[in-house]
């Protein structure tokens, strides 16, 4: 570690290190400057210029040279942890524009300013995935919340976006609050914001009471970004006010890279005899409520869009046992776990997309009843996610909770282990119910338009991943495991 | 020295006092003067400690823009602030409650403000004298140079943030009549003139 801080990157070596957010941000301006000329009749033309975006920015990262790599002063790093999970971002981005086309055009909110919030947001992603300090922290932050706060609230005819925008906007605004006071008093009680020269210094120093206070407060700032219990409150209102697409952005691409930040904060800034068991047991605390509160709270949910808030924060409950392992085992478990989960919500989400009927959309799980008879394909690829999802052997979601249990298990956390596989037991339960709703109820009346050709590419690529992950794991462990060694030098 | 010690007393005061006239004023336009009073004060403080430059952002970004923002606000709006304070009993014991814990956690941290040497050592950018350097000079070879990076994400946000507001708050209304000159030039004689006969004694 010592050989590569050193190395201290000139501008233009900066610049070149982070070219792909660069391409990001240019690639951003260009398209509203495409759209505010042409208007918003040009929204699907930016939508599929904004993938292009994603796919050269993600070309761009492949790119980069594989050791890690330091630009602007130190405050921006580019290791394999941040390119795994950058490239997530950008494929779980493009699939939610590829999702919102369609709806946006029939809900009469295609607007050309949907798809460059998206990259802003992706934009933002990415500077949190390559965060080296504090402030760099901030930034990447406030710039996805932002643009996610203006997402929520995007359908302004509706009243109940508009709640969740605002609500998300005041919960949101609180949260970065803390997450400031945490900062301020971190850099006060050590004079750096840099994670990876904290970590030197608390890897021997002295922990004074006032640094402890700022980890609890930046912990609680960024706990609220995963949602995890006790700061979910926002969840299942934003997941359900928020138009469709929107939500299906939310679950997957901004929860990875919250997780992401989390994760490389706390393992490159705060690792050490003293400080570890410090946020150790925060860290336990909120996965056990996150695990609890997930698997009861789904359960008499009758929205789907609001069980699947209830069901991604039991998920990011299950991640943070990974986390509170604090093990190269364990980061390496809520990576797979992180990817598994992306494309599992992803499946999800398009099938709910798929869930209208002539007069609109429609969200209650009754609604499905008998769906095995009307759209057997859609019936089967849901019952694959949803068995998944519940964690049931050979699916993917089994091998996501598996490896974080593991690492928990090897780490000596059993009760935390053991509480995780009784509430993914109590958490089947909503999981099948909708099973069972799909397959032995009486059909209602059926969806009445086939899925669109996108939604199911998006769901046979999410059914085939998550039924066959089995078979080609071992190279995305693999990954991962690289991925995660980088983050322990 | 005791010129010093008197202005810093004297600027305290004044804050303190002002802040709680903001809180406890019953007309709101009162409380935002008290509050432009309470900004002009701080800023005091701060040429007292030798931050010439944050003084000066005080005083022009929070009296010149935000406090009079306010004023707009509290002018335009009508709002019933008697009525917004209708829960303020209701609400209160919570508040006190959690005013106290964060209170008694401040002590504790400031109890602790024993900084071992060693760690407060590496701070990133120490401050030059003001006898050496101008401390708004110091932060411009800073700000566009080691943090380039923060100011240039800082202007990412503040585009998101007009992106929003306009995407928010824009809407296209039906049936603006709006001056068209080019339309009004373009007109001919035969759109604008009918000849109409009209019979003697039958009108139009």
């Amino acid at each position: 570690m010592e050989d590569s801080a050193q190395h201290i990157a000139t501008f233009s070596e900066s610049l070149s290190i982070a070219l792909p957010e660069i391409i990001l941000a240019v690639g951003a301006m260009v398209l509203l400057i495409l759209g505010v000329f042409r208007g918003d009749r040009s929204a699907g033309l930016i939508g599929s210029l904004s993938i292009a975006l994603f796919i050269i920015a993600g070309f761009a990262i492949i790119q980069l040279p594989s050791e890690r790599l330091m630009a602007f002063g130190g405050t921006f790093i580019v290791d394999s942890y941040a390119r795994f999970l950058k490239i997530l971002v950008l494929i779980g981005s493009s699939v939610a524009i590829l999702m919102s086309v369609a709806f946006n055009e029939r809900e009469k909110m295609n607007r050309f300013e949907f798809p460059i919030l998206i990259v802003l947001a992706v934009l933002g992603m990415c500077m949190m995935l390559s965060a080296n300090s504090l402030i760099a922290l901030y930034m990447g932050l406030e710039l996805q919340s932002l643009s996610l706060y203006v997402l929520a609230a995007m359908n302004r005819d509706s009243l109940r976006s508009t709640e969740a925008g605002l609500k998300y906007f005041v919960l949101g605004a609180l949260s970065s609050g803390l997450l400031l006071y945490g900062s301020s008093l971190i850099y006060g009680f050590t004079g750096t914001t840099q994670f990876d020269v904290l970590g030197e210094l608390l890897h021997e120093g002295d922990l004074s009471i006032g640094l402890i206070f700022g980890l609890v407060f930046l912990s609680a700032g960024l706990a609220f970004k995963i949602s995890a219990v006790p700061f979910h409150m926002w969840t299942p209102d934003v997941y359900e006010g928020a138009p469709t697409p929107v939500t299906a952005f939310f679950a997957a691409a901004p929860k990875v890279a919250a997780m992401g930040l989390f994760v490389r904060v706390l393992i490159t800034g705060f690792t050490g005899e003293d400080v570890t068991p410090q946020w150790q047991q925060i860290i336990i605390t909120i996965a056990l409520l996150s695990m609890v509160v997930g698997a009861f709270g789904a359960i008499g949910q009758t929205n789907i869009k609001r069980l699947m808030a209830y069901s991604s924060i039991g998920h990011m409950g299950y991640a943070l046992v990974g986390l509170a392992a604090g093990s190269q085992e364990g980061v390496r478990g809520i990576l797979i776990y992180l990817l598994i989960y992306f494309a599992m919500t992803l499946g999800m989400f398009a099938c709910i997309l798929s869930m209208k009927r002539r007069d609109g959309m429609v969200e209650n799980i009754d609604e499905l009843s008998g769906l095995s008879r009307n759209q057997p394909m859609m019936a089967f690829g849901l019952m694959v996610l949803l068995f998944s999802l519940a964690g049931i052997p050979p699916f993917a979601g089994f091998f996501a909770k598996f490896y974080v249990f593991m690492a928990a298990v090897k780490a000596e956390l059993y009760l935390l282990a053991v509480l995780g596989v009784v509430t993914s037991v109590i958490g089947a339960f909503y999981y099948l119910r909708i099973v069972k709703i799909m397959y032995f109820d009486d059909p209602t009346e059926s969806f009445d338009l086939p899925m669109r050709g996108e939604m199911q590419a998006v769901l046979t690529a999410s059914g085939l991943f998550t039924g066959l992950y089995a078979v080609f794991s071992l190279p995305l462990i693999q990954l991962a495991g690289t991925a995660a060694s980088s983050l322990f030098p | 020295m005791a010129l010093q010690a008197i202005a810093f007393y004297l600027f305290s005061a004044i804050v303190i006092g002002a802040a709680f006239l903001v809180i406890s004023s019953r007309n709101p336009v009162h409380s935002v003067l008290f509050l432009i009073l309470a900004f002009f004060n701080a800023a005091g403080l701060f040429v007292l400690l030798g931050a010439e430059f944050l003084a000066m952002i005080l005083v022009v970004v929070y009296v010149g823009a935000v406090a009079v923002l306010f004023l707009f606000v509290v002018m335009m709006l009508d709002i019933d602030f008697v009525e917004l304070r209708q829960g303020f009993l209701q609400y209160m014991p919570m508040g006190v409650v959690i005013g106290s814990i964060v209170l008694v956690e401040l002590i504790f941290v400031l109890g602790a403000v024993t900084v071992a040497p060693e760690i407060s050592a590496p701070a990133a950018f120490p401050v030059p004298p003001v006898s050496e350097q101008a401390n708004t000079a110091a932060l411009g070879q800073i700000l566009y140079t080691d943090y380039v990076y923060f100011f240039q994400a800082a202007g990412m946000i503040l585009l998101v943030a007009m992106i929003g507001a306009i995407v928010l708050t824009l809407r296209t209304r039906e049936g603006v009549r709006r001056q068209k000159i080019s339309e009004q030039v373009g007109r001919r004689r035969a759109e604008g003139v009918e000849l109409v006969k009209v019979r003697p004694g039958d009108g139009i």
